[in-house]
């Protein structure tokens, strides 16, 4: 075979690659950056090329997560911590599902609260802080609702324009069958925004987590924003650094329970084939 | 019998799309409604399915004022409109959820062979071609037996040869259960295959131009001599009607 015919079968079967050895081969190249730096701080606190003191190595880290979780006491604080997420979340993301859609779906009400929630959407959620202290006590109660602000608001939004935005014409499709009022939100209407709720509720989680920690740091007991707040004040930083990476896990975790939770009823989409 | 009277539409930002149409249509009859784009053939086809309400005049389905959605009377969009989170079987049978789930399955499957998509019920919507979602959409409409039935430009998106397939379909059905016919089309031949009238449109505002009796016998052959003497008549007779007055030109 000449040289010439090499080069062009190259050509042809570039393009018929199967996507699945891309992406494989892509997950490495992005996992290849930080394994190799942490295996560089290892080796360079190993031989004594640098000390570990305030960055701690990764077998220094996972030996802490090892010693927290022996004990139990790592459960302890992720309970804590996911207790009250999931309260935080639920509440936050339930009241923001009823209000978006009523707001989405009624012209009037819409008018009369959405300048109103927009107004205090632009008030930086942590400044209720010192507020939901002195309302709720500095215990559970004040926390929760930091979180469920935190939650509603993206919620809201998101459920609020993917009603607005479902297609009249799809819903012509269910006048023309003479679906009552009640058939045509269950058979038309949260079919057609379902996609859209997903995407506000994971949208809601993440800003649940991020506040579930700011609610952690200004005061806990237990909790993963405790052992963040204990590892400072004990110059620990290994404790810092563990609690980062079971906050980083449990999110990707929670995040990805969602998306199992409505792969099903969303497979008719069309970029869902991409993923599967 | 299908009785338009004085229907009159404006839209809400002043677009007059129909002024003081009347129109008898017989039980049983095929009428094609033709007129150039915007003339308000969607419009009209919309007030008689009752999804829009007429601004005056109304229209009257044996003696029943028609004001909503009417169970007897069904319509495929200009557009197929297919829910995408449904399977094509669920889409056509998304109007039967009052029968049985066996005579469901029954009727779903006979539409879906009737427009040649036998096997496909699995499929998702956005797995089929403009064409197969469009012959979707008409099983859809078929499936509910209604007493009459309103078609929007139906053929429009399909290739030469399965739109002629299709039109003897339809017509072969018509033929069977005889429901009222009402289709809106561009196509001259599509109204000589399948109508025993042609109603010519006129826009802005859109109203009756002409009525043109179709007298072919059945089963129509489109290369037919006659067929296509009439086709010839038909055009003529659309171009004369069509030809705007110099006066009208002007305004
Ligand atoms: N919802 C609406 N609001 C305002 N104007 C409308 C609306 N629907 C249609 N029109 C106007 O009414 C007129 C008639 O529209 P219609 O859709 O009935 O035309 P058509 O004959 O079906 O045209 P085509 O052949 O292009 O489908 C057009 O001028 C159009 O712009
Ligand atoms: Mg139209």
């Amino acid at each position: 075979m000449s040289a010439a015919d090499n080069a062009l079968s190259v050509v042809q079967e570039a393009p018929v690659q199967p996507a699945a050895s891309v992406i494989k081969r892509r997950w490495w190249l992005g996992a290849a950056l930080p394994l190799s730096l942490a295996l560089g701080w290892e080796l360079a606190v190993l031989f004594g090329l640098a000390e570990g003191r305030l960055l701690p190595t990764p077998s220094r880290i996972l030996a802490t997560l090892w010693s927290l979780s022996e004990g139990g006491e790592l459960a302890v604080h992720i309970g804590a911590t996911l207790s009250r997420v999931a309260a935080g979340f639920f509440i936050g993301a339930l009241v923001a599902l009823g209000i978006g859609a009523v707001a989405g779906y009624s012209r009037t009400i819409r008018a009369v609260i959405d300048p109103s929630i927009q107004g205090l959407r632009a008030i930086p959620s942590l400044a209720w802080v010192p507020l939901f202290i002195l309302w709720l006590g500095i215990f559970e109660a004040s926390k929760i609702t930091l979180i469920a602000v935190g939650v509603f608001f993206p919620v809201y939004l998101g459920v609020s324009a993917a009603v607005l935005s479902v297609d009249r014409k799809i819903v012509e499709v269910g006048r023309i069958f003479r679906l009552s009022g009640r058939k045509l939100v269950t058979r038309i209407l949260i079919p057609a925004i379902l996609p859209n709720v997903v995407v506000a509720l994971r949208t809601g989680l993440g800003l649940g987590w991020m506040f579930v920690v700011a609610a952690e740091i200004m005061g806990a007991s237990q909790g993963l924003g405790y052992l963040l707040v204990d590892g400072q004040q004990l110059g620990k930083p290994e404790q810092i650094l563990s609690a980062i990476l079971v906050f980083a896990l449990i999110g990707k975790l929670t995040d990805g329970l969602i998306v199992a939770l409505s792969t099903p009823f969303l497979r008719w989409q069309d970029h869902y084939e991409a993923h599967h | 019998m299908l009785e338009l009277h004085h229907l009159s539409k404006t839209y809400a930002n002043g677009t007059a799309a129909l002024r003081q149409f009347n129109l008898s249509i017989q039980p049983g009859e095929a009428v094609a409604i033709v007129g150039g784009s915007g003339c308000g053939k969607s419009t009209l086809l919309r007030l008689i399915s009752g999804l829009e309400q007429a601004s005056s005049g109304s229209v009257v389905l044996n003696g029943e004022t028609i004001s909503a959605p009417h169970p007897e009377v069904g319509l495929v969009f200009q557009e197929p409109r297919l829910l995408p989170w449904l399977s094509v079987a669920d889409n056509i049978g998304f109007g039967l959820d009052q029968l049985p789930k066996a005579e469901r399955q029954t009727r779903v499957q006979e539409a879906l062979a009737r427009v040649g998509l036998a096997g496909q019920g699995n499929k998702w919507p956005r797995e089929l071609s403009g064409g197969m979602a469009q012959r979707v959409a008409l099983a859809r409409a078929l499936v509910s037996r209604p007493g009459v039935l309103l078609l929007d430009e139906p053929f429009s998106a399909l290739d030469a040869l399965t739109r002629s397939d299709l039109q003897d379909h339809l017509v072969e059905l018509w033929q069977g259960s005889r429901p009222t016919l009402i289709l809106v089309t561009h196509d001259i031949e599509e109204a000589l295959v399948i109508a025993d009238r042609v109603i010519v449109l006129r826009p802005k505002p859109g109203r009756l131009e002409a009525v043109i009796d179709i007298s072919l016998s059945r089963p129509r052959i489109r290369d037919a001599e006659d067929f296509e003497t009439v086709k010839r008549q038909l055009r003529a007779a659309l171009e004369v009607s069509l030809q705007q007055t110099p006066q009208e030109r002007v305004s």
